[in-house]
């Protein structure tokens, strides 16, 4: 049943996301020493990309004006199934863990066509790193995933949230630190940020996200630029989950500690973009299949310990 | 014990990843420094013992720092180039690292079934330095650091030992530990004699040296 919990705090993530983006430019501008675009920024870009009207390349198919529809609908069903920290989620079934990872893998598998869509050699380069290294990240993410339903036995993802506990820190910290640091790979690489990916590169020839969207105006992109939002909001919330553990924290002290922490994350994500160069895109690989192995290392852990 | 385990493995995948000698070397003593840590850890406080004190700080000694020490002079010497030149990509290596992981952890999973294992992790730890070391020695070019694979499967063979919880004898350990070091130092040696006759340590070009006259191809005498 979905309760009124669910509702408001599905809308509070639906309102909040832009301001995530927002928290972590203010970090790298206080590291640059500069006063940075205020934390509404995003909001503000939207809002102006929303009134524009849309330009079309030549070449472009249907797919082009279909894709940004579709990520964010994608995206905006993800974020129906990732429980706000200590609220179950508005939908919970058994395996949604597999639908949320797989509907984001739609939302991407659209941005890619997409961008293939267009005919610039630009977008399919973007468009083939896009694809290598979120294939290179799942197998991290299910990992992590699997060893925690292991720990909760519970399939869906509200079940596994409100499972996790402080206990588990104690008695597994070498598990649950190894998954964490993982996840926060998987984050920083499902949403394109240093060291794999510069938001902020005008190169086409680095640029991996940001060159898929190249060719997007106007509404398509405030679309896009919203979905991407939501989905560095769903990660930071499932790390936030993961760390602190609904069950640690008195009941009133929710919402604060929630927001606290996705404030957190928002600045290890800024410290990390400031202090850390993009790696050169064959160290990439390795970066990636380095938090596989952290993943890996927790499940036989977890297996062995059984 | 677990996380000594954990850090073992997580330094293999880093050696198979890492790009620098250096970086590989100092890995290595560390995790010399591990392997002087655990049979503390395994013998728990009870059964501490002065010998089995001594033979973690002479193994601490001798892997951490002596060999480590032995090979950066063997590198600057050279004047190797820091650059590890593998057979296959970086990528590659990690991930058949991954692979090698899973394979010990169902080796271990399959000797479970005949008999328990006191420390299944370390057993799985113990098992992938082998392979790893195994991986390593096979796949890099360098004579430098095909020493570093014979160090890490010497680790390996260690670490299995130790989480079979079989009882060691200071003696036996005492007298390996002499072999390893002898062992290196001859490579050690070896490779400071290779590099003033041949002006490099590329395994890969030794075959050079070989005495058989590789019979040339018919269409080449052909054109001779």
């Amino acid at each position: 049943m979905i309760s009124i919990h669910s509702v408001v705090f599905f809308i509070l993530t639906l309102l909040l996301a832009p301001a995530l983006p927002g928290i972590i430019n203010k970090v790298k501008a206080f590291f640059g020493g500069k006063m940075g675009p205020p934390v509404l920024q995003l909001y503000y870009d939207i809002a102006k990309l929303m009134r524009k009207s849309a330009a079309y390349s030549q070449t472009a198919s249907m797919v082009t004006r279909l894709a940004p529809v579709v990520i964010f609908f994608s995206t905006l069903g993800a974020a129906l199934l990732v429980p706000f920290f200590f609220s179950e989620a508005c939908c919970r079934f058994a395996g949604d863990v597999i639908l949320m990872a797989y509907l984001l893998g739609i939302g991407r598998f659209f941005m890619v066509i997409a961008a293939m869509d267009r005919g610039s050699a630009f977008e399919g380069m973007g468009a083939s790193r896009e694809v290598l290294y979120s294939a290179l990240a799942e197998p991290a993410f299910f990992c992590g995933l699997l060893v925690l339903i292991n720990e909760t036995g519970d399939l869906s993802l509200s079940g596994i949230f409100s499972g996790l506990s402080t206990e588990l820190w104690r008695q597994n910290p070498a598990i649950m630190l190894l998954i964490a640091v993982s996840w926060m790979i998987v984050l920083l690489t499902e949403n394109a940020r240093i060291p794999v990916d510069d938001p902020n590169t005008h190169l086409e020839l680095t640029m991996i996200h940001e060159v898929m969207i190249l060719d997007y105006s106007s509404k398509d992109l405030g679309l896009i630029e919203y979905a991407s939002a939501l989905k560095l909001w769903l990660f930071s919330s499932l790390l936030v989950g993961l760390t602190i553990t609904a069950g640690a924290v008195p009941s009133y002290l929710h919402i604060p500690v929630f927001m606290l922490g996705m404030c957190a994350v928002a600045v290890i994500i800024g410290c990390v973009e400031s202090t850390i160069a993009r790696l050169r895109l064959i160290h990439i690989p390795k970066f990636i299949v380095g938090s596989g192995a952290l993943a890996i290392i927790a499940l036989i852990l977890k297996i062995a310990g059984n | 014990m677990n996380s000594i385990a954990t850090l073992l493995a997580l330094s293999c995948i880093f050696l198979l990843g890492s790009s620098r000698l250096l970086m590989s070397i100092r890995m290595v003593a560390f995790q010399g420094l591990l392997l002087g840590i655990l049979p503390l850890a395994a013998a728990g406080d009870s059964h501490l013992s002065l010998a089995l004190i001594f033979l973690s700080l002479a193994s601490i000694a001798l892997k951490s720092i002596l060999l480590p020490w032995l090979l950066n002079k063997a590198m600057v010497d050279s004047g190797t180039r820091r650059e590890i030149e593998p057979f296959i990509s970086f990528g590659a290596s990690m991930l058949l690292g991954l692979f090698l992981l899973a394979v010990s952890g169902w080796i271990v999973d399959k000797l479970q079934a005949t008999e328990p294992v006191p420390s299944p992790v370390t057993l799985i730890a113990g098992f992938y330095l082998v392979f790893s070391g195994l991986l390593l020695l096979i796949t890099r070019r360098k004579a430098l650091t095909q020493t570093l694979g014979f160090l890490v499967l010497e680790n390996g063979v260690f670490t299995a030992g130790l989480s079979l919880g079989s009882e060691f004898s200071v003696m036996v350990e005492l007298g390996i530990l002499l072999d390893v070091f002898v062992g290196i130092f001859l490579m050690g040696i070896m490779l400071f004699h290779i590099d003033r006759e041949f002006d490099h340590l590329d395994a890969d070009r030794f075959n050079e040296l070989s005495d058989l006259e590789i019979a040339a191809s018919p269409d080449e005498e052909v054109t001779e």
